[in-house]
C-alpha cells in the first residue's frame, strides 16, 4: 500500500476493494452461523500448531461461536462505512493544496473559477499512507474478532496499539498531535502490561490460550474459581479476570486510564470514527465479554457478584456518570463525542459487572453504529465549516459548536443522519436501537437490585440525553452564529451515504432484542438476539424481572434529558455568549469543562517524577557515568598498551635494530676508512703486516 | 776459516752498515752515497759469485746511472728546511718490529731448511762465460724473448719518464 | 767454501733493512733508495741461487732473470724519480706522508 504513494487512487481502491472482501466473507460467515444450531456448543472454526514451546505448541486458530458471528457482523459494516466516508473526508479528487506538506491537516488550494480566484479544498498529502493505516487496523480487528485463542487475540490487540499510534499520530507535523499519538500509545500500553500478565498466569496455570479449552470447560473454571490466588485473596480465576479487565480499562477508556481518548481527536475524523465507535474501544469490550465465563466463574445469579465483577461494575458506572458530566461542558464538537464514547464504554462494562452478558453485547453492537454514525457525521460538518472557511478566509476553529448554528439548512442529509444517531444515543424510545440495548442494561441493573449501579447509570443516561440535545441545538438548530456557518454547505455524496446506511442501522438495528418482557412488543418478538447470544452463557444471566420501573426510568431519563437540553440552548446566540450551564452550575461547570484536572494530576504525579528519574537517575548516572566511563575507561587501558608498547617495543627494539643496524654499518665504516688514509707507506706497512700473518698461519699449518 | 770467508763476511759487514746508515741518514746526499758504498760492495758479492759479468754491470748501472740519478733527484726536489727533523715517519718503531720478526722468520727458514745447509763447496763451471750468456740472449730458442721486452719496457719506462718529468711551460701558464 | 746460506742470510737482511726504510722514510726519494735496497737484495739472492744449484748443470736462466731484474730496477728508478721531480713541482713537497689525496 505504501508503494502507491503516487497513485491515490490505486490506494483507495484496492483499501476498499478488500475491505467489501472482508464484509462479503463476514457476511457470509454470519449468515451461516445464524443458520447453525447450537452452535456455542460447537462453534465453526480450525486450528494450526504455530510455536513450539517445549513439549506443547502454541496454535493458532479461528473460531465462530455466536460471539463472533455479531462481531463480525457490526465490524464488517462500520469498516467498509468509514473507508468509504474517508476517500470523500481526504478530499479525494481535489487539487493539491498550495502550501500543504507532509504531516499537517491540508489548508486549501487556490482554483480560478469565474472571474477572480477562490479557495477550495486540497486532498490530504498523505492520502494513500492512511488508507494503508486504516487497512492495517481493519486486519487487526478482524484478527482479534475471529481468533480462538488469546495469543492471537492479543497480537491483534497490540497491532491496534500501533496503529492507534500511528493514526491518531496522522499528522506528524502537529506537535499536538504526536504527543496525543505517544499519550494514546503509553497508557493503553499500562493496561496491556495487566493483561499479558493475566495471559501468562492463564497459560501457567491451564497449558493453554484457546477459548475452547477454557472457556467452555467447566473443569478448568471451576478450578479457577475455587484455587486462591496469593494476590488480595482472590481466586485465580477472579485475579485473570481482574488482570484482564485492566487491559480493556486502558483499550475502552475507562477511567482511570480515559486520558488519552480526548486528545486521540487529534487525528483525522475517520479515524476517530474507526477507534472509538468501530473497533479499538469495542475491542477492549469484547475482550471481557469473551471472558465472562472466566469472570463470572463461580457466580450464581441472583447472589453477591464476584470481586471482579464488583470491581467492573463500579469502574464502569463511575466512569458512565463521570465521562457523562465533562462532556456536557465541552465546546469541541469531536470531544463531546469522545467523552460520549468513554461513557457509553462504562455501561457496557458495568453491564458486565453486574451479569448482563446479552445487554453488554447487545450495547455494544448498537453503540458501534450509532457512535460511527456520529462521529462520521461530526466530521461531515467540519468539513462544511471548512468549506465555510476557504470562503469567508475567518480565522476560527471550525470544531467549535460555538462558531456553529443553523446547518440543518445547510447540510439536510448530515442534519438527519446525525439526529437519528443523536436519539439512538440518548435512547429515544421504540424506534431507535439505543433504546433497546439502554433499556436492557437498566433493566439488568434494577432486576438484579443492584441499585446504586442503576441509579448511576440512570443518572448517566439522563445527562447523555442532555448534552446530545446541547450539541444538536449549538450545530444545527437556530441561526448561523458566524458567516463561516452561513457558507457552509452540504458535503458530497461519497461521504452522505454511508451516514444515510449507518442511520438505517441505527433506528432498526435495536429491534432484534426486544425482550420478551417487554409490554405489548415483547410478546410478538422472537427475542432473536438474546437467544442466540444466549446460548453462550452456561449460567443464567440475570433474574428474569417483570418490573415495569426501568422502563419508565429510562423514558423519563430520555426524553427528560432531550427537552432540557432543547429548552437550555435553543436561546444561544453569539459565541461569545457564556454558557448557561455555567450561570447555573457554578464552580461545578468549571470542573467539568477542565476535565477534572485529570490530565494535570497524572503530570504531576507521573509523568514528571518518571521524566526526572529518566533524566538523571538514567542518563546521567547510569548512561554517563557507569557505561560511558567503562568505555572510557577500556578505551584508555587501550591506549596506554598501545603507547606502552609503542614506546615500551616498538621503538627500542625493532626501530632500534634497523637503527642499530645502519648505525653499526656507519661506525665499522668509518673505522675501516682510517686504513684508507692514502699514505702509500702505510699501505705497504699494512701489506707486509698481513703477508707476516699469513706466513706464520701457513707455516703453522703446513710446515708443523 | 779460509780467505775468502773472511773476505765475505767483511764485505757483508760494510754492506750491512752502508744499507742502515741509506735508512737512516738524516740528509739525503749523505743517504745517496751511503747507497754508492752499499751498491760497491754487493758488486763484490757478485764477484765472489763468479757472475764477473753483472759485477761490472751493477757498477756500470747501479752505480753509474742510479745512484747519480737519485743525487740529482735529490739536489732537484731540496727545500729550505728540509733533513732538520728526524727521517722516520711515526710507524718506524712498529715497523722495526715487524721487520725484525720478518727477519727473524726468514733467518729460521734458512737455516732449518735442509737444502739450502749443504752445497759448501760448488764446481767451478768453464763454459759460463759472458760470451754463453750474450748468445743466449739473442738466440730465439732460447732467451731472445725476455731480452727484447725487456727492452721496450725500458724504453717505454724512460719515454714515460720523460713525460712526466717534463715541465708543462706552455699549458701552465 | 762459503755455504750457501751466508748468501741468504745477507740477502734477507739487506732486504729487511729496505723493507725498515720504505715503510719509515719520510722523504720519497728516501724510499726510493730502499726499494732499490731491496732489488739488490733480491739480486744477490737469485745469482746466489743460480751458482749453487743451477751453474753446475750449465743453466744460463737466473741469469736473464737478473738481467731483467736489473733492467726493471733501472726503469722503476727512472720513472719513480720522475714522478717525484713532478709531484716535487706541483706540491712543493717530497714527503710521502703528505701526499694523501688517495685518502677514503
Amino acid at each position: 500500500m505504501l508503494f502507491t504513494r503516487r497513485f491515490n487512487r490505486t490506494s483507495h481502491i484496492t483499501a476498499i476493494l478488500a475491505a467489501s472482501l472482508s464484509f462479503v466473507a463476514s457476511m457470509v460467515i454470519f449468515i451461516k452461523a445464524v443458520t447453525t444450531a447450537g452452535l456455542a456448543q460447537s462453534p465453526l472454526g480450525g486450528q494450526v500448531n504455530w510455536l513450539p514451546t517445549g513439549d506443547l505448541w502454541l496454535k493458532i486458530g479461528v473460531m465462530v461461536d455466536p460471539l463472533t458471528a455479531i462481531m463480525l457482523f457490526f465490524v464488517a459494516w462500520t469498516i467498509l462505512m468509514i473507508f468509504i466516508y474517508s476517500v470523500g473526508y481526504h478530499n479525494f479528487g481535489q487539487p493539491v493544496g498550495d502550501h500543504d506538506r507532509t504531516g499537517l491537516p491540508p489548508h486549501g488550494a487556490e482554483v480560478k473559477g469565474q472571474g477572480k480566484p477562490f479557495r477550495v479544498m486540497s486532498i490530504e498529502p498523505m492520502y494513500a499512507r492512511f488508507f494503508a493505516l486504516i487497512s492495517l487496523f481493519a486486519f487487526a480487528m478482524y484478527l482479534l474478532v475471529v481468533s480462538d485463542n488469546l495469543l492471537t487475540l492479543y497480537i491483534g490487540w497490540e497491532i491496534m496499539g500501533l496503529c492507534s499510534y500511528l493514526l491518531i499520530g496522522f499528522w506528524y507535523g502537529k506537535e499536538s498531535a504526536r504527543k496525543a499519538g505517544i499519550k494514546a500509545f503509553i497508557t493503553t500500553r499500562i493496561g496491556d502490561v495487566f493483561m499479558l500478565l493475566g495471559l501468562a498466569a492463564l497459560y501457567s496455570l491451564t497449558g493453554s490460550l484457546g477459548f475452547k479449552e477454557i472457556l467452555s470447560n467447566h473443569a478448568v473454571l471451576d478450578i479457577l474459581a475455587t484455587s486462591v490466588s496469593p494476590v488480595f485473596g482472590l481466586s485465580w480465576a477472579g485475579l485473570i479476570g481482574l488482570l484482564l479487565f485492566i487491559g480493556t480499562v486502558g483499550k475502552s477508556a475507562q477511567f482511570p486510564l480515559h486520558v488519552w481518548l480526548p486528545d486521540a481527536m487529534e487525528g483525522p475524523t475517520p479515524v476517530s470514527a474507526m477507534i472509538h465507535a468501530a473497533t479499538m474501544v469495542s475491542a477492549g469490550v469484547y475482550l471481557v465479554i469473551r471472558f465472562f465465563p472466566l469472570i463470572s466463574a463461580g457466580w450464581i445469579p441472583g447472589e453477591a457478584l464476584t470481586p471482579t465483577m464488583s470491581v467492573m461494575a463500579f469502574i464502569g458506572a463511575f466512569t458512565a456518570l463521570f465521562a457523562a458530566t465533562i462532556a456536557m461542558a465541552q465546546n469541541d464538537v469531536k470531544r463531546v463525542l469522545a467523552y460520549s464514547t468513554i461513557s457509553q464504554l462504562g455501561y457496557m462494562v458495568a453491564a458486565l459487572g453486574i451479569g448482563a452478558f446479552t445487554a453488554a453485547a447487545f450495547h455494544l453492537v448498537t453503540h458501534a453504529f450509532f457512535k460511527a454514525l456520529l462521529f462520521l457525521g461530526s466530521g461531515s460538518v467540519i468539513h462544511g465549516m471548512e468549506h465555510g472557511l476557504m470562503h469567508t478566509g475567518e480565522s476560527l476553529d471550525p470544531q467549535d459548536m460555538r462558531n456553529m448554528g443553523g446547518l440543518k439548512d445547510k447540510m439536510p442529509r448530515t442534519f438527519w443522519t446525525f439526529v437519528a444517531g443523536g436519539l439512538a444515543l440518548s435512547g429515544f424510545p421504540l424506534i431507535t436501537a439505543g433504546f433497546w440495548s439502554k433499556d436492557e442494561i437498566l433493566s439488568g441493573a434494577f432486576n438484579g437490585a443492584h441499585w446504586a449501579v442503576f441509579a448511576t447509570l440512570a443518572l448517566a443516561a439522563l445527562l447523555t440525553a442532555f448534552y446530545t440535545a446541547r450539541q444538536i441545538s449549538l450545530v444545527f438548530l437556530g441561526e448561523p452564529r458566524s458567516e463561516t456557518a452561513r457558507h457552509a454547505h452540504e458535503t458530497k455524496p461519497v461521504m452522505t451515504t454511508p451516514l444515510m446506511i449507518l442511520a438505517f442501522f441505527a433506528v432498526t438495528l435495536g429491534w432484534v432484542g426486544i425482550p420478551k418482557e417487554f409490554p405489548l412488543l415483547g410478546s410478538i418478538s422472537p427475542a432473536w438476539l438474546q437467544s442466540f447470544l444466549g446460548q453462550m452463557v452456561e449460567i443464567g444471566e440475570h433474574a428474569e424481572g417483570h418490573s415495569l420501573v426501568p422502563l419508565l426510568t429510562s423514558l423519563v431519563v430520555s426524553l427528560g434529558g432531550l427537552t432540557l437540553g432543547w429548552l437550555v440552548y435553543r436561546r444561544f446566540r453569539s459565541a461569545d455568549q457564556t454558557d448557561p450551564m455555567e450561570k447555573g452550575l457554578g464552580f461545578l461547570f468549571r470542573i467539568f469543562q477542565n476535565m477534572y484536572w485529570v490530565d494535570e494530576a497524572y503530570e504531576v504525579v507521573f509523568i514528571r517524577p518518571a521524566g526526572w528519574v529518566a533524566e538523571n537517575l538514567s542518563y546521567k548516572f547510569i548512561d554517563r557515568t557507569l557505561i560511558d566511563g567503562a568505555l572510557h575507561g577500556i578505551a584508555k587501558l587501550g591506549l596506554g598498551i598501545g603507547r606502552l608498547l609503542r614506546f615500551g617495543f616498538d621503538l627500542p627494539v625493532v626501530n632500534g635494530a634497523g637503527d642499530g643496524l645502519a648505525g653499526g654499518t656507519k661506525g665499522m665504516g668509518a673505522l675501516l676508512r682510517r686504513l684508507q688514509n692514502g699514505k702509500i707507506q702505510h699501505y705497504m706497512g699494512l701489506a707486509v703486516m698481513f703477508i707476516v700473518v699469513i706466513a706464520m698461519i701457513i707455516i703453522y699449518f703446513v710446515v708443523i | 776459516m779460509t780467505g775468502i770467508q773472511i773476505l765475505f763476511i767483511v764485505n757483508a759487514l760494510v754492506i750491512i752498515f752502508s744499507a742502515v746508515m741509506t735508512v737512516t741518514a738524516r740528509h739525503m746526499i749523505h743517504a745517496a752515497l751511503w747507497f754508492v758504498l752499499a751498491l760497491l760492495g754487493v758488486a763484490v758479492v757478485y764477484a765472489m759469485l763468479e757472475a764477473g759479468f753483472f759485477a761490472v754491470v751493477q757498477v756500470l748501472i747501479y752505480v753509474g746511472a742510479i745512484a747519480i740519478l737519485i743525487i740529482f733527484a735529490v739536489m732537484l726536489t731540496r727545500r729550505a728546511l728540509e733533513d732538520q727533523e728526524k727521517p722516520f715517519n711515526r710507524a718506524s718503531l712498529v715497523t722495526l718490529l715487524i721487520v725484525g720478526i720478518v727477519f727473524v722468520g726468514l733467518i729460521l727458514s734458512i737455516r732449518f731448511w735442509p737444502l739450502l745447509q749443504s752445497t759448501t763447496v760448488p764446481l767451478s763451471p768453464d763454459q759460463l762465460t759472458v760470451g754463453t750468456l750474450g748468445l743466449a740472449l739473442t738466440d730465439p730458442q732460447q732467451f731472445a724473448l725476455p731480452f727484447e721486452v725487456t727492452s721496450i719496457l725500458l724504453l717505454a719506462a724512460m719515454i714515460g719518464a720523460i713525460y712526466i718529468a717534463h715541465e708543462r711551460k706552455e699549458k701552465g701558464k | 767454501m762459503i755455504p750457501l746460506y751466508w748468501y741468504l742470510l745477507l740477502s734477507a737482511a739487506i732486504f729487511c733493512i729496505g723493507l725498515f726504510g720504505a715503510i719509515t722514510r719520510k722523504n720519497s726519494v728516501g724510499i726510493l733508495l730502499s726499494i732499490e735496497l731491496m732489488l739488490n737484495a733480491a739480486n744477490i739472492n737469485l745469482l746466489a741461487f743460480w751458482r749453487y744449484l743451477y751453474a753446475p748443470n750449465g743453466d744460463l736462466r737466473a741469469e736473464v732473470f737478473v738481467i731483467a731484474i736489473f733492467v726493471v730496477a733501472a726503469a722503476e728508478a727512472a720513472v719513480g724519480l720522475a714522478m717525484i721531480i713532478s709531484a716535487y713541482r706541483s706540491r712543493q713537497t717530497v714527503v710521502a706522508n703528505d701526499m694523501d689525496s688517495l685518502k677514503g
